[in-house]
């Protein structure tokens, strides 16, 4: 039996004041308080995350609309994520290493990886181009949560190279698995969180509460908000606003700074909502109100860092116009990238199924190589 | 030369893979203080330390996810799977990302994983003890499979799969965890995926790996008695099969008969037989034969000795093929 009513009571106050709700920043644009955590970034920081927020959302939709245009095979759109992505993923040192889904468009972007990769693997050229070990950025997984366990390992490398809490902030590391609502339910999540904890591991839980998994709604995943479950596990727990860039900044940063001293993981709940379809295979319509989407909408992560910077001068309408220069840029080079990639060749998958080729594959290559060279020449 | 059971040469295995690189870790349930349920990580940690010989929580999909960020990181993770029963919880770890990993990133991230298996039955064990499920991974692309069958290969084969930069699901047999041989750890050993003619004969080939290589050469021993010759080959290595010298082997004697623990159908020997097809078409002068469990659960534990291939069946086997 279900409660449509339940979602609304773990759901933060609508008016703002919800201690339980880390905000600094409202929707209309204003900084507000919080007794835990505070942002002293300066205006031209913030007009960097601006840009990385709006820069974020043009490579998002351009790509919706590549795949639309049949130019991709789907795309998970990222639209309404960018603050939780932008926010955290700027936390990040670089010596530390995110671990995705496939859906954190913008934290690629702010971790260096070119978009046009992001691109590779939903065209179905390759499986994720980039080389995480120069990015700190994992390749994108599919399989859900699968990834924080492979975080959580990692966190484990790190403490075992002498990098957590050693004081040398130049060396110290730490990880953020990132994943979302429906990921909760699933045992390796369930896994990551037990390991990570009886082993203080250097790493930092960001799930992305974007209200929907594919169709099922919040409530069919969890009876209580999502961040008091890091409790049971033995660890912190925050709920922040997932549309506010500088709370998720600020709060990443926290809980990023503890675990790279060596005091273990934090869960954060950053609570936000997927503006578009879970895929651009999937319709919404047939399982959520538009009344909700207008709610979100007025909540949106872009137009309150612009509504901030637009007051008292903080930055210029020549600002704001070249970040629209820019993003148009990057939309040209993606589109344009994405239009030019190359298919891969048939033989390269024998490749790199292993790091020693063994006998037996390469043998299927080269009997394949001999068939395809048979139609040479044929009509 | 000292005698070893199987289980402390593959403890000795361990030792010196730790000993040549410090990035070898070793992860499973009971694997610290107690040294294993079978004893095989006996005496580890405590020289290696907590740190290298990690007690995990009881959750193997945890110990095969929490190696693959190990492995990204740098480091060479030895997994123990307690039984093999309970593999699968892991095995979408296995399946997923310790295989595909590699290829998935065009190389760029190698995950040189060990992934130990005690497996079979014959121990009289409760359910999910008992089980061979081999095949099962060595239809996974992206990952390399073995199965021991003696101390010396233990103690080699061991070292060579932590060597090796490619997952290895590395397959022991339990039932034969206790089984002496001599170990001259001098001795050179032959590459890991390589099979291997371990009784020679002309009348027919028995081709086996893990716990079935004794009962093969202990069936051979009882039909050259009777004036049959069987030449039985260890195969060592289930993926990539090391299908040279069965392929020498059936063209000289143009009999096989294959043998395993796991059931028949869709198991090893399907592979191995259509690739004698393959290879021995003409040279064949019966089908090949294939022995192993039914096409049922692994049994309660009194009547797994009339469910695992024995001498005698294996013999008839042997019979029928010969009938031809």
């Amino acid at each position: 039996m279900s409660d449509p009513a339940l979602a609304t009571v773990f759901e933060p106050s609508e008016d703002g004041d919800d201690p339980e709700l880390v905000q600094l920043l409202t929707p209309e644009g204003e900084r507000r308080e919080h007794a835990d955590y505070s942002c002293d970034l300066d205006d031209e920081a913030i007009r960097g995350f601006y840009r990385d927020l709006v820069l974020t959302r043009r490579i998002d939709t351009e790509a919706t609309a590549l795949q639309r245009q049949g130019e991709l095979g789907i795309w998970a759109a990222c639209l309404g994520q960018e603050a939780a992505q932008v926010g955290s993923a700027r936390a990040m040192l670089p010596q530390d290493f995110a671990f995705p889904t496939y859906r954190e468009h913008g934290v690629a972007w702010c971790r260096g990886v070119d978009p046009l990769y992001l691109l590779g693997l939903f065209r179905g050229v390759d499986q994720g181009g980039w080389d995480p070990r120069e990015t700190g950025f994992g390749l994108y997984t599919i399989v859900i949560g699968a990834q924080t366990l492979h975080a959580t390992g990692y966190a484990m490398g790190l403490q075992r190279d002498g990098v957590v809490g050693s004081g040398d902030e130049t060396k110290d590391a730490a990880v953020i698995a990132y994943f979302g609502d429906g990921a909760t339910s699933q045992g390796d999540v369930n896994e990551a969180f037990i390991w990570a904890s009886v082993f203080n591991a250097p790493v930092v839980f960001f799930c992305q509460n974007n209200q929907w998994a594919i169709s099922e709604p919040i409530e069919r995943q969890t009876r209580i908000p999502l961040y008091q479950r890091a409790l049971g596990f033995g660890f912190p727990g925050v709920r922040v606003d997932g549309n506010d860039v500088l709370a998720c900044y600020a709060v990443t940063q926290a809980a990023l700074r503890r675990a790279r001293e060596g005091s273990g993981p934090t869960f954060v709940e950053a609570y936000t909502y997927r503006m578009g379809a879970h895929t651009t295979s999937d319709d919404p319509t047939r399982y959520r109100l538009n009344d909700e989407l207008d709610r979100w909408k007025a909540k949106d992560p872009i137009a309150r860092v612009r509504a901030y910077l637009a007051q008292n001068g903080r930055a210029s309408d020549d600002f704001f116009d070249d970040v629209e220069r820019a993003a148009e840029e990057i939309a040209t080079h993606v589109r344009d990238g994405c239009l030019s990639m190359p298919d891969p060749s048939v033989l390269s998958i024998f490749d790199h199924v292993y790091a020693e080729q063994t006998p037996e594959l390469a043998e299927q290559k080269e009997q394949y190589a001999a068939y395809l060279s048979s139609f040479e020449g044929a009509h | 030369m000292a005698q070893l059971t199987l289980a402390k040469a593959l403890t000795n295995g361990l030792r010196a893979a730790m000993e040549a690189d410090p990035k070898v870790l070793i992860m499973g349930e009971d694997v610290g203080k107690l040294g294993g349920v079978f004893r095989v990580t006996d005496g580890l940690q405590k020289d290696f330390g907590e740190d290298r010989v990690i007690d995990t929580p009881l959750a193997e999909s945890g110990i095969l996810g929490t190696a693959v960020g190990l492995a990204i990181r740098g480091y060479r993770p030895v997994c123990e799977i307690q039984f093999d029963g309970f593999v699968y919880p892991a095995y979408d770890q296995i399946v997923s990302q310790v295989a595909k990993l590699h290829f998935r990133s065009q190389g760029k991230l190698p995950m040189p994983i060990v992934i130990r298996i005690p497996f079979g039955g014959g121990i009289g064990a409760v359910e999910h003890h008992s089980e061979s499920p081999e095949a099962q991974f060595a239809h996974t692309a992206g990952l390399k499979v073995v199965a021991v069958s003696n101390p010396v290969d233990g103690y080699f084969m061991i070292q060579q799969a932590i060597a090796s930069d490619d997952p290895v699901v590395f397959f022991e047999p339990k039932r034969r965890y206790w089984e002496k041989a001599e170990l001259d750890e001098t001795t050179a050993p032959p590459p890991l995926h390589s099979s291997r003619v371990v009784r020679e004969g002309t009348d027919v080939t028995v081709l086996t790996y893990g716990p079935m290589v004794k009962t093969a050469l202990e069936a051979a021993l009882a039909a050259a008695e009777e004036g049959r010759s069987l030449e039985v080959i260890d195969l060592r290595t289930l993926s990539p099969l090391d299908m040279g010298p069965v392929t020498e082997s059936v063209r000289k004697t143009g009999r096989a008969v294959v043998v395993h623990e796991a059931v028949v159908n869709l198991g090893m020997g399907a592979e191995v037989a259509a690739r004698i097809t393959e290879s021995c078409f003409y040279e064949l002068e019966a089908p090949v034969m294939r022995v192993g469990g039914f096409d049922t659960p692994y049994p309660p534990s009194r009547v797994e000795e009339e469910y695992l291939p024995n001498l005698d069946r294996v013999l008839d086997a042997v019979d029928r093929s010969l009938g031809y």
